[in-house]
């Protein structure tokens, strides 16, 4: 790392947004999550990510609301320590160091000042025993405070916070764990345990999976492994405890939550269905089916209006009142694993994985924000357990983006393979990917690989299978019959009944090569002739590659003996070949670099090298823990100018790995840092102001005035923006006066050139304004040359820089203004509530 | 929230050919017309004129048959032996045919008596034609001579003795009165020209020829002999164009369709071939119960007649426009949706603010049941939808998204003796279909796992279960012997295939090819 301070390897958003319970702000406006290492904060109504508060330096473990302000959240940490937050402008306010990891965290109003942690008992974080601890937090001006006071209020509780809740206004605590419920009593100090049998003689699992407290009254719900849901009421005794079942859930209760007003019981589970039991009238319920993954938290605003639903594939459901999905918040998709390799849809640069069951997710890299999904498999998802569901596997692009190519396939105990080979055309109109030809059972066996055909003329896809056969894939027009265009088979071929492990073309499409175990045979798609065979035993090909450019004589190839292999089409033999493991190949589709990862013993060094140079150009050691197992290279949107040596390959595309803990990282350069610093600084979305005309006026010309600001300082910025206005100001200073249009003319045109330069979203809007103008017209059109003969004198000598400041009212002013008096009045209501 | 998913219903490949323009063209004939004639129909020729009456010659006689009619319109017998090639002249007044005893007879069509009596040939004459100037005859015979005649004198002008064999076929240019084409048994085709004293061109076909035919624009010149057909070139001084062997049996006669875009081949395999004159390739097949020695076409493919060895004339017409309509018209009459939607029509104005309605997904009632969990419901919406449509898709769609959902076992328990045996009805119906045995095949195991406790107790369903063991016992046989066919075959094409030496990079170069390690690793190629 300090060898190469230019590359460093950082993480690339895409994680999980599910791990812990969101945390709804009460005026319902935001929403706050745990996203591993920091706290994201998203407009409930717009999706959007707002803010990132970043400080902790391990999970985040639990979020909850400061009960004495309501603009502010506590955060807690693995790393030992809970933070103060202010949401809305996202600064860390506070940092108490607690010293231990901390999995959950707790508040009660009547608690003033004390915080509940869960944390282990033991001071190693190997042990398996939680205790619910007190913090109080010392009231102190310093940003980073040790909190030392703790004092145990609970021994050996579950560390998933859902396990335990406060009861009725802080009164007591009740936690579960195995098959115990225990409540603490605050005012007595004492705590009584109830204690279930665990059933599994008659079926049943009675094992504790959450617990919500009633706000109003006392009576504590508690979930079940078997879908029970149990209602305790007069728990404040030992013996004379009551409590009375519901059930409806087939799988386990996975959370539970009770409504403000307690008026009514939310729960989830793997049914992915929201039920929402009605208190003191449980045989009434509602359901909201089909949420899409099993339901791990739910959430409920303050007020009682909105609910969310955070789910198992890493999305949060915002839903209206139990009857409306209004917003949904989607991360990256990550599930056990990612079956199709990572790849890069050409058109949209997105990256596409396998995501929820049975679809292709596209996520932008650019954005960290998924775009779309398609759905593969088309089939009703059976969220149930144990149920063998169809899986996609592969799938590819071709080199335009105009096909896409997919393998799903079902194992089921005892019964055949299925494999769907289907095939997907881009339609413009839909700007989505449309079903062609579904090719049921392409294979006897498990497809190991696919890819296209890159050359322009033909449209080819080829498969590889453990039947020993590769079958390649034509689009045959049918022209004459009545459907369009669909794919066939065109050829089958194999070698020596072998199986084979991977396959490549070559860059023009003229070559492909099919590795077989130890052997790698070149065909020639044109007339599917084995042309030569390769073999450098001992070991089998793992991965096949074909250098680009002035290196496409070359191919690579990588065994499991340790072997990184380059061989010389041209004359057939082996130009060099190097003890390396090898496990995986990437090559840049854009250059000729190609990117090794090896393995050594549990962690990865990455080599990136031209196959015609022996020396590697990029060297990294110890890139992460565990092998890297999927990774791609994603062309960039400009191409980057970096002249340091090192960071040279980076210029054209950049490379994405998925480690072993499904961690997506990247590359990054410094001066791709320098340039994501400057443009952060301009994207400050600030909705909290509302938006009266004297916003307008007055935060438009702050903004541009901070802008010139940035501009002075920070040069690196203004290369960014300022396209539009150089030209018009250009235009105004270098043509001869003479031939100058009327100053009335120019004036509103360099006006609005820099208004457009400050603020890019108001361009959408000009249009819209420039039709009310036209309806307005006859009666200012003979205002408005008056004004502009008044600019006349003055418009000769304006800089640009002095309109700035000036107060006059321009048209572009007069025109926001009249803008104001049409569209929004909602802040003159808002006025009138305070 | 997204809604339920239908079940999908998979789209099978339809089984047979695929339907091309060309085979609904070729498919849109009438049931065959047959006619028994005394011997085997050798010629059929049209008239030119607007009725297209057609003379069929067969054994000693010559029959004209209108274009609708049944029965001979005239019949000419004056022949002592065997007629041959009964052709009309291109006014259609004139008729001429050769005999096996070796004289040909000019007819007038509407008269009885030959008007005109050629003699000169020494043996049976099988080839005769009308040049394209209406005077002359071209005439062919087993002498292995061709001569031309001239009407007016009936005497003979020329007679060319370059063939060696028996001359079986000729034809006259349309285009020119002095050219004609022979062919032979002794595997040539000859181009005559009148004018000049010898053939101008020879072409070899390598197989005795049966039949040759001119291209309208007689720059191309098909030949049919032996098993195969020719196409030449005659522009290019009879080069060979295209060969197509697809009878296997000798190829008798050829055929054009109207507009010359297709080419009609018949054989003694008893097949017509329609082939694409453009490249050559089969789009069309017609099958016959007998050999067939002649084949003709009506102009723009009003009728298809052919004459076999058994002496039956099969005649197809093209169907009327009127009767594809009514048979559309039928499809079209199906029950439609026509309840009255109040203002179904309305169209918002511009101020009307647009209400939208989410949009109802219609499912089918077994989606509906499936939507529900109804599974044993679902079950029986779809087999009762193939007992009344007959589409076992359906119903096997269902069977499959049950055995994923991990209830079909529940779905199929617990059924009265009626409703198993639907369900074995289905199974015998279908179990052996190659797109449904996947599922089916599971479904069978499920049902006689549940119920095998009460096998015995309904003769309904024992006599069921027979019924299935039968056919799953003649299904395995079947395919044993599918497979052993398939042994066969591989060994034939594993000796039939030249082995072919990969290049491989000596030992001398650094490959890493273990020497002799792999010997000479020979492509396995299989057809796809």
């Amino acid at each position: 790392m300090v060898a190469h301070a230019e590359i460093r390897v950082v993480h690339c958003g895409g994680s999980k947004i599910n791990f812990r319970e969101p945390v709804i702000t009460n005026d319902s406006r935001f929403l706050l999550c745990a996203s591993g290492e920091s706290v994201k904060v998203y407009s409930s109504s717009s999706e959007e990510c707002i803010h990132d508060l970043q400080g902790h330096t391990d999970l985040v473990s639990g979020i909850v609301r400061n009960p004495s302000n309501h603009l502010q959240v506590y955060s807690c940490s693995t790393d030992g320590t809970v933070r103060l937050w202010d949401f809305t402008d996202g600064i860390l306010i506070k940092t108490f160091i607690i010293g231990y990891p901390i999995y959950s965290i707790y508040v009660s109003e009547k608690h003033g000042g004390v915080v509940f942690v869960v944390i282990p008992m033991a001071n190693d974080k190997s042990s398996e025993l939680f205790q619910l601890v007190a913090v109080h937090l010392p009231r102190s001006v310093d940003q980073e405070v040790e909190a030392r006071e703790l004092s145990a209020v609970l021994y050996d509780v579950s560390p998933y916070p859902g396990a335990a809740s406060f009861g009725r206004e802080g009164e007591y605590i009740a936690a579960a764990k195995g098959l115990q419920l225990e409540v603490f009593f605050f005012k007595k100090q004492k705590s009584y345990r109830f204690l279930l049998k665990s059933g599994i003689k008659k079926g049943a699992k009675n094992e504790f999976t959450c617990v919500s407290c009633h706000p109003k009254e006392d009576c504590i719900a508690t979930g079940h492994a078997d879908g029970k849901i149990r209602l305790w009421r007069n728990f404040n005794q030992k013996k004379e405890y009551t409590y009375s079942t519901l059930h409806w859930h087939h799988g386990a209760v996975n959370t539970l939550h009770f409504t403000p007003e307690g008026t009514n019981l939310l729960s989830g589970g793997i049914e992915s269905v929201l039920v929402q039991w009605c208190y003191t009238q449980e045989n009434q319920k509602d359901f909201l089916p089909r949420l899409g993954a099993a339901i791990t938290h739910i959430a409920v605003s303050p007020d009682g209006s909105l609910f969310c639903t955070s789910h198992s594939d890493n999305k949060i459901t915002i839903i209206q009142s139990c009857v409306k999905v209004s917003a949904i918040i989607q991360g990256l998709v990550k599930g056990e694993g990612v079956r199709t390799d990572l790849t890069i849809d050409p058109r949209s640069k997105a990256l596409v994985l396998n995501g929820k069951p049975g679809h292709l997710q596209f996520y932008s890299l650019h954005h960290d924000k998924q775009l779309y999904n398609l759905d593969i498999v088309q089939q009703e998802y059976i969220h149930e357990e144990g149920l063998d569901q169809f899986e996609v596997v592969k799938a590819a692009f071709d080199t335009r983006g105009d096909w896409l190519a997919t393998v799903e396939e079902r194992k089921q105990k005892g019964s055949e393979l299925e494999i769907n080979l289907k095939l997907w055309a881009y339609d413009e109109q839909t700007q989505s990917f449309v079903l062609n030809t579904t090719v049921t059972a392409p294979h006897e066996d498990r497809i190991t690989a696919m890819c296209f055909s890159p050359s322009p003329e033909t449209t080819m896809l080829v498969t590889i299978s453990f039947d020993g056969h590769f079958k390649a894939w034509l689009l045959a027009d049918h022209s004459d019959t009545k459907e369009g265009a669909s794919w066939s088979c065109d050829f089958v071929g194999g070698y020596h009944l072998l199986k084979p492990g991977c396959c490549c073309f070559s860059a023009d499409g003229s070559l492909l090569a099919v590795g077989f175990q130890e052997v790698v045979t070149v065909w020639s798609p044109a007339s599917w002739e084995l042309l030569t065979t390769l073999s450098q035993p001992p070991g089998a090909i793992r991965d096949l590659c074909f250098g680009r450019l002035s290196c496409s004589k070359y191919l690579l190839g990588t065994s499991t003996k340790n072997q990184l292999s380059c061989w010389n089409l041209l004359t057939c033999s082996l130009e060099w070949s190097t003890p390396m493991d090898v496990s995986l190949l990437q090559a840049d589709p854009l250059s000729e670099n190609i990117a090794a990862f090896c393995s050594q013993s549990d962690c990865s060094d990455l080599f990136v090298f031209k196959p015609s140079e022996p020396r590697p150009l990029y060297s990294q050691r110890a890139l992460c823990t565990g092998q890297v197992q999927h990774a791609v290279f994603a062309p960039r949107d400009q191409m980057l100018e970096s002249c340091e040596e090192r960071a040279q390959w980076l210029n054209r595309s950049q490379l994405y790995f998925l480690t072993q803990h499904m961690d997506l990282m990247t590359f990054s350069t410094k001066t791709e840092e320098d340039r994501l610093l400057a443009s952060s600084k301009q994207l400050v979305v600030d909705d909290s102001v509302a938006v009266t005309p004297f916003y307008l006026l007055l935060g438009k010309h702050r903004q541009q005035q901070q802008e010139k600001q940035e501009v002075l300082t920070n040069p690196m910025a203004e290369r960014t923006q300022l396209p539009q206005g150089s030209i018009a100001i250009k235009e105004l200073l270098y043509t001869p006066a003479h031939v100058l249009p009327s100053a009335s003319f120019l004036c509103s045109m360099f006006v609005r050139s820099l208004l457009i330069s400050s603020s890019s979203a108001s361009e959408e809007k000009e249009p819209v304004e420039e039709e009310m103008e036209s309806e307005e017209g006859d009666s200012e059109g003979e205002a408005d040359p008056r004004d502009a003969r008044q600019d006349l004198g003055g418009s000769a000598a304006w800089g640009p820089g002095e309109e700035l400041g000036a107060p006059a009212l321009t048209k572009a002013q007069e025109r926001e203004l009249r803008r104001v008096k049409n569209v929004d009045h909602s802040w003159l209501s808002n006025l009138l509530e305070c | 929230m997204a809604s339920f998913k239908p079940t999908k219903i998979p789209i099978y490949p339809k089984l047979g050919e695929k339907v091309t323009p060309d085979t609904l063209y070729w498919k849109n004939y009438k049931a065959p017309v047959q006619i028994k004639e005394f011997g085997a129909v050798t010629s059929i020729d049209f008239s030119p004129l607007a009725p297209h009456n057609y003379a069929v010659t067969a054994s000693t006689r010559i029959h004209i048959y209108g274009p609708f009619s049944q029965e001979p319109v005239k019949t000419f017998t004056r022949f002592k032996d065997t007629a041959y090639s009964g052709k009309f002249r291109s006014d259609g007044q004139l008729l001429v045919a050769g005999c096996e005893d070796s004289v040909v007879r000019l007819f007038d069509v509407s008269g009885k008596v030959a008007l005109r009596v050629f003699k000169g040939h020494t043996k049976g004459v099988h080839v005769t034609d009308f040049t394209s100037d209406c005077y002359h005859i071209l005439t062919g015979s087993d002498d292995y001579t061709c001569r031309l005649w001239d009407i007016p004198n009936s005497t003979e002008l020329t007679s060319y003795k370059e063939h060696t064999d028996y001359i079986r076929c000729g034809t006259t240019s349309k285009l020119n009165r002095d050219i004609f084409i022979t062919g032979s048994y002794d595997h040539t085709l000859r181009v005559f020209d009148a004018r000049v004293e010898k053939s101008v061109m020879t072409m070899d076909h390598s197989q005795p020829v049966e039949s040759v035919l001119l291209y309208p624009s007689e720059g191309l010149l098909v030949s049919a002999g032996g098993r195969y057909v020719k196409v030449w070139d005659l522009l290019k001084g009879g080069q060979p164009l295209v060969s197509l062997k697809n009878h296997h049996k000798t190829v008798t006669c050829l055929g054009l369709s109207g507009n010359g875009q297709r080419l009609l081949s018949a054989s003694l395999d008893r097949h017509v071939k329609v082939y694409n004159t453009t490249n050559y390739k089969v789009v069309h097949n017609f099958d016959y119960a007998a050999s067939i020695l002649s084949l003709a076409l009506a102009p723009d493919d009003e009728s298809v007649v052919v004459g076999m060895t058994n002496g039956v004339l099969s005649i197809k017409h093209r169907k009327s426009p009127e009767e594809k309509q009514e048979v559309a018209g039928k499809q079209r009459r199906r029950p439609v949706y026509r309840i009255f939607v109040k203002g179904r029509n309305y169209v918002p104005k511009k101020d009307d603010f647009l209400v939208s309605k989410p949009v109802k997904s219609h499912l089918a009632k077994y989606d509906k049941q499936l939507k529900r969990f109804n599974i044993s419901k679902a079950l029986d919406t779809a087999l009762e939808s193939w007992r009344k449509n007959r589409k076992p898709e359906i119903t096997v769609a269902v069977m499959k998204e049950l055995d994923r959902r991990g209830t079909l076992n529940n779905a199929l328990a617990g059924r009265d003796e009626q409703n198993l045996s639907q369900l074995l009805n289905f199974l015998i119906g279908n179990v052996v279909d190659p797109r449904f045995t996947p599922v089916l095949v599971t479904a069978t195991e499920m049902i006689l796992d549940i119920y095998k406790a009460v096998v015995g107790q309904s003769s309904v369903v024992d006599r069921q279960l027979v019924r299935l063991q039968e056919l799953v016992e003649r299904e395995i046989d079947y395919q044993q012997d599918l497979l052993e066919v398939l042994g066969m075959l591989d060994t034939l094409f594993a000796s039939s295939l030249p082995r072919k030496e990969v290049p491989c990079p000596g030992s001398s170069r650094p490959n890493g090819l273990a020497e002799g390690g792999l010997g000479a690793p020979g492509p396995q190629l299989q057809a796809a």
